[in-house]
């Protein structure tokens, strides 16, 4: 009984803890386009955001997902298409976007959810990179050009978002619905047995769990999500281009999650703001990004796996623990 | 042994069973021609030595495996070609011959999550995990039954093997199913909880079948109504205690095995 008090207090002073660093966060990225480029901040908070709906997938459900750039490109082509060539408003690009990839990401699933392990992941790379020929081919995404020039507009007919606050804000807002939208599924019933079939696969079938369809539910949200971002990214920087549906885009959300930390709410925000950042610091140094990038990710796997967030709170509940201990020893 | 026959006991409707099941890997005949009938309110023993085709048998039965022939029919219903969770939700709950628990789920969790399927609690995705506390008091209940309220909050994975085990019949349980599949559930279990589990199988027994692999003869004799001996994937012999125990050919599959 005593121990299950010293646990619950525990629990709820490091919740308390948390909140307080989600807070201080949000004001943070309230103030940041004062100090900081604001086209940068919004480049890493879509991707931020790209890399939380890859770590639904990843960190919750345990399925490794090889071809999220289809999703993420994919959504910023048609959002970068209605707004341009058919004038619609930025809102409704950005939903058809979203829609967009949620479809994209109903086919991929459906095809690789059955598959484990490195086989799903081979899966998802064939079928994004059968949509990334087919973009090359495709006239509405206009090949090696891509949609150039995709006007802002005005969101809900109201906001300008040619004023860089205006947009940035817009944002950040996207940035923490979506994140919250994150954070509620995994904390829900249905992110319960998400982390059940993660744990042990076998043992949710055994209790009744069809898995292929929660697979596929979590593998559908993550894949709109991820459309979320990329919508958003192509309103941004008002273009949609092939880069976003490569694979090696598949690849740099999962270097961003890994590098953050998987299974962690807050390290694919870190990861993903680290990697751009890096990403734009090389950008003018001349130094090949892949080589940098390439060496992180080795660093990755062999120094600290559980990634950086993941290392810190390992460290700390460590911390706490031998701390408690020695209480009540003493 | 079975003692007086109670009410429940008298209803001895056949609730699952198996006609001609085969099961082959590659050339080898894991599993071969066999028949069974598990009945209600029936503590049933499936034993035999090791690779006699016991698990591979529970495999077919949930449909974790398919058979490559034979019939299996649950409830009065031909499952023989149905998907396994589904199997599991007309009421046939299983538990695994190496430990199947959520490790990184606190105990408490392990068997929320078994209690979370009926009423839709499984699907919701846009509600907080506060929706499942109406779930805990059940979940508390089965703690309880098997000793497990004082780890309620632990990591499952930080358990010792025996309550390991343990919890894994206690999240079989709270599926009350109509029938229970154990395979060894008491093996590396604490000469203590030998105890516990075995009395709350004999009382989860009244209202259900159940089919259980178990190595410990004694335990054989003192829990289980019915008994059937498997040997390469064949049934040798099935009856009751004393006339399996008299069987020449279970004698001989056994040398060197009985324990009392
Ligand atoms: N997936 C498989 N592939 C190939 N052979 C298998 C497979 N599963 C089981 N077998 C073989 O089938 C035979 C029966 O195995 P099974 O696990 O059913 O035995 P068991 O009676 O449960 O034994 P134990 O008492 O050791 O648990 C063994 O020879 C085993 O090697
Ligand atoms: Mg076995």
């Amino acid at each position: 009984m005593a121990e299950t008090t010293l646990r619950n207090g525990r629990a709820r002073s490091s919740s308390r803890l948390e909140q307080g660093l989600v807070v201080l966060g949000i004001l943070a990225l309230l103030a940041a386009p004062f100090f900081v480029y604001p086209i940068l901040l919004m480049k890493m908070l879509c991707f931020a955001l790209f890399a939380c709906a890859f770590n639904l997938l990843l960190g919750y459900t345990g399925l490794l997902s090889f071809g999220h750039a289809t999703f993420f490109g994919g959504a910023a082509y048609f959002c970068a298409h209605a707004v341009k060539v058919w004038g619609w408003p930025p809102e409704a690009g950005i939903l058809l976007g979203v829609v967009g990839a949620a479809g994209l990401g109903l086919v991929m699933g459906f095809f690789a959810i059955r598959r484990q392990g490195i086989y799903f992941a081979m899966i998802t790379l064939a079928l994004a990179q059968m949509f990334y020929f087919f973009c090359v081919q495709a006239p509405f995404t206009h090949g090696e050009d891509g949609i150039q020039g995709v006007p802002r507009g005005f969101l809900f007919s109201l906001l300008d978002l040619n004023q860089p606050l205006n947009i940035y804000y817009f944002v950040l807002a996207v940035f923490l619905a979506g994140v919250f939208a994150i954070w509620r599924i995994v904390n829900s019933p249905f992110g319960m047995i998400l982390r059940s079939i993660r744990e042990n696969e076998n043992r949710a079938v055994s209790l009744g769990y069809s898995v292929a369809n929660y697979k596929l539910a979590a593998f559908v949200m993550s894949a709109a999500l991820s459309g979320l971002a990329g919508a958003v990214k192509a309103i941004v920087f008002q273009f949609a281009t092939l880069t976003d549906v490569t694979w090696q885009m598949s690849g740099e959300v999962i270097l961003m999650t890994l590098l953050g930390g998987i299974g962690t709410m807050v390290g694919p925000i870190v990861g993903a703001g680290l990697v751009v950042g890096l990403e734009n610091a090389l950008a003018t140094s001349g130094f090949p990004v892949m080589i940098a990038t390439g060496v992180i990710f080795m660093a990755c796997v062999l120094l600290f796996r559980r990634g950086i967030v993941g290392e810190i709170q390992a460290r700390w509940n460590a911390r706490r623990e031998s701390r408690s201990g020695n209480k009540a020893h003493g | 042994m079975a003692d007086v026959p109670d009410m429940d006991s008298i209803d001895l409707r056949v609730v699952l069973s198996a006609r001609g099941l085969r099961r082959d890997f590659g050339g080898f005949v894991a599993v071969n021609d066999v028949d069974l009938d598990v009945h209600h309110a029936r503590i049933h023993a499936l034993i035999g030595p090791n690779g006699a085709g016991k698990t591979t048998v529970f495999n077919l039965l949930t449909k974790f495996l398919e058979p490559t022939s034979g019939r299996i029919e649950l409830l009065g219903h031909d499952i023989t070609r149905m998907p396994p969770a589904a199997v599991a939700r007309m009421g046939l709950a299983r538990s695994f011959q190496i430990s199947a628990i959520f490790p990184h789920l606190t105990v408490l969790d392990n068997v929320r999550v078994a209690l979370q399927r009926p009423g839709g609690l499984s699907t919701q995705f846009w509600r907080p995990l506060s929706a499942l506390d109406r779930l805990t008091p059940r979940a508390d209940e089965l703690l309880d039954a098997v000793g497990l309220t004082d780890v309620r909050n632990k990591l499952a994975v930080d358990l010792s093997y025996g309550r390991k085990r343990v919890l894994e019949i206690a999240t079989t349980l709270a599926l009350d199913p109509k029938v229970l599949l154990l395979d060894e559930p008491m093996a590396g279990m604490g000469h203590e909880d030998v105890g516990t589990i075995s009395d709350l199988i004999r009382s989860v027994a009244r209202g259900r079948a159940v089919l259980m692999v178990e190595h410990n003869l004694s335990v054989v004799a003192d829990l289980s109504d019915w008994i059937t001996v498997m040997q390469r994937g064949k049934v040798l012999a099935t009856g009751d205690y004393p006339t399996v125990a008299a069987d020449e050919r279970v004698k001989v599959a056994y040398m060197g095995m009985e324990e009392g």
